[in-house]
């Protein structure tokens, strides 16, 4: 049996869990799937993984707000008393953080980020390194496998369960694990769209010479519809805030349309756009990095290409 | 208030990445070497604090000889001095790596040096394993707290804030505590020339730890295809702008 930790927002479960479940079921090769949730809104949540393949739903009863040993503690006594073969988890923020303690309090391996998972002892996992510039192959030892699912490598595939059972459970805490407690929420929403999630994206590298240059930058992507990102260099350079930088140590991006503008296309980049569906690069270089990973390019200075286009998209939309 | 701070020498990778003939690691000839961003901004802060508080900062690896170059690059940003935990450059697991730094912190804090805040990147650079601060905080008993972008200590104890989708979750932890980060809690600085001569003389502690057997045992490292395609060539210069806005109608975002 394998238990997987699902994480759900706004009475569903979240697609990064979905898509733990699809290597969960592929990890458990034909035994049962169990699912754990705790949070406000577990209960109303569960009942959508009898689609996934889940036959049991355990609702960890837990008050206050987020609090990740809490959390850990719940999902390690609860393994501790069915025994899974492996608890598995999305590769989320809080997936992470949770099977990191988990792993502690079951004297278990963790292995973060993995893209495929085979049974056996060892285990053998497929993991992302580099942010998903390398990828490593690891044997996972011992009698419990801890896993988490790297976010997009894997479908959400339905596997219908038939009936779900939903069961609660109050788990035992110690005094330690309510230490560290969500105790206040800050929100700094713009209501604007955010580079995580607009559907077009253009981004500016060193090549675009200055804070000041990304005003044409801002002009296109205000025209399209999408947002303005940046490269880790031009946040070290202090021109645009880190909020905008798209990479590993940033925002992980996935538009319909990325457009780098004067951005080399170092691993570091990569790891935050590699979801894109169409990259259309704009460099100086022809050999640039960058080139080797879009679908289309314009080679040649920046600052004379975006206005350029900008200004073409004006004529197009104004004559139609 | 004592901070410590845990870095991790990684290549800089640049555009591509070559392995060795044995697959197990990156070809790193022609490389140069930094640490993450994550960690460059908990080098920062600690700086910071130490200004800001007084206290003494200390900077700890687990690496090859050759990472006492980082360490040198910290010691020039402002810390105090470094703890080496030198290694033969061969990979290191998460829990080796938490015991060997759990082993120096317990002594760091036996010769007087106890740490009130300990910081590490929220995960490494290269092998990404999402767990070693959490494991050094269990065995030491402290409370961790994860992908913190804003510091603010206050009555012995540490606020954190967390950025999540739309806001931010604020934590407020007791001293000693463990704290791993992200890029954007801060604005590295740039050592100074007469910072970086200064650095050259600062102290750097080294011992050898040994590993013990890695249950996450790497077996080899592959390169995904990626795209696996050259970009197609719209065109050059501003002449090229009618070929992509025919490409943005294609795409119907014109």
């Amino acid at each position: 049996m394998v238990l997987t930790f699902v994480e759900h927002a706004d009475g569903a479960p979240d697609a990064l869990s979905l898509q733990a479940l699809t290597l969960a079921r592929g990890f458990a090769d034909g035994e049962p799937v169990q699912a754990v949730m705790a949070g406000p809104g577990a209960a109303e949540a569960a009942p959508a993984l009898g689609e996934y393949g889940v036959a049991t739903v355990h609702v960890a009863e837990l008050d206050g707000g987020y609090a990740p040993q809490a959390w850990a503690r719940a999902v390690a006594e609860l393994a501790g008393r069915i025994g899974p073969a492996a608890v598995v988890a999305a590769g989320s923020d809080r997936g992470n953080e949770i099977l990191a303690h988990a792993a502690v309090m079951t004297g278990a391996a963790l292995a973060a980020n993995c893209v495929a998972a085979t049974p056996g002892d060892p285990a053998g996992v497929t993991r992302v390194r580099w942010g998903g510039s390398l990828l490593e192959e690891a044997r996972l030892h011992g009698a419990l496998k801890l896993l988490t699912v790297a976010p997009h490598a894997l479908a959400m595939e339905p596997a219908p369960a038939g009936e779900t059972a939903i069961e609660t459970f109050g788990p035992e805490l110690r005094p330690e694990d309510l230490v560290v407690q969500v105790s206040e929420r800050v929100d700094t929403s713009t209501g604007g769209l955010s580079l995580a999630e607009a559907p077009i994206v253009v981004s500016g590298g060193r090549g675009v010479g200055s804070a000041e240059g990304f005003g044409m930058l801002e002009e296109l992507a205000g025209l399209l519809g999408g947002v303005v990102g940046c490269s880790r260099a031009v946040t070290s350079a202090g021109w645009r805030p880190h909020t905008d930088q798209v990479g590993q140590t940033g925002t992980k991006i996935s538009p319909d349309l990325y457009i780098p503008c004067g951005i080399s296309g170092a691993t570091q980049h990569m790891a935050g756009c590699k979801g894109a569906k169409r990259i259309l690069a704009i460099n100086a270089d022809p050999d640039a990095p960058i080139l080797a990973n879009a679908d289309y390019a314009v080679v040649g200075d920046v600052g004379e290409i975006v206005p350029a286009i900008t200004a073409e998209l004006r004529r197009v939309r104004e004559a139609s | 208030m004592n901070v410590l701070v845990c870095v991790k020498r990684v290549p800089i990778t640049g555009g591509k990445i070559v392995l060795t003939p044995d697959e197990r690691a990156i070809e790193t000839r022609h490389l140069g070497f930094t640490i993450s961003p994550h960690e460059e901004c908990g080098v920062e802060e600690a700086v910071r604090i130490a200004e800001r508080h007084g206290g003494s900062t200390t900077v700890l690896t687990l690496g090859p000889a050759e990472a006492e170059e980082q360490l040198r690059d910290t010691l020039a940003i402002g810390i105090d001095r470094a703890v080496h935990l030198v290694t033969d450059g061969s990979d290191w697991d998460p829990e080796s790596t938490a015991a060997a730094l759990v082993a120096a912190i317990e002594a760091e804090r036996a010769a007087g040096h106890d740490p009130d805040l300990i910081m590490f990147g929220n995960e490494s650079a290269d092998n990404g394993n999402y767990q070693v601060g959490i494991r050094v905080a269990h065995a030491l008993g402290r409370p961790c707290v994860t992908g913190v972008k804003g510091i603010t200590m206050h009555d012995g104890r540490v606020r954190c804030e967390q950025e999540l989708g739309g806001g931010r979750d604020v934590y407020d932890v007791p001293l000693p505590a463990v704290v791993t980060v992200l890029e954007g809690l801060n604005l590295p600085r740039y050592p100074s020339v007469p910072a970086k001569l200064r650095a050259r003389r600062k102290p750097v502690e080294s011992s050898e730890p040994a590993r013990s057997e890695p249950r996450l045992e790497l077996v080899r490292l592959t390169v995904p295809p990626g795209r696996g395609r050259q970009a197609e060539v719209l065109g050059e210069g501003a002449g090229a702008a009618p070929a992509v806005v025919e490409l943005f109608k294609k795409l119907g975002v014109a």
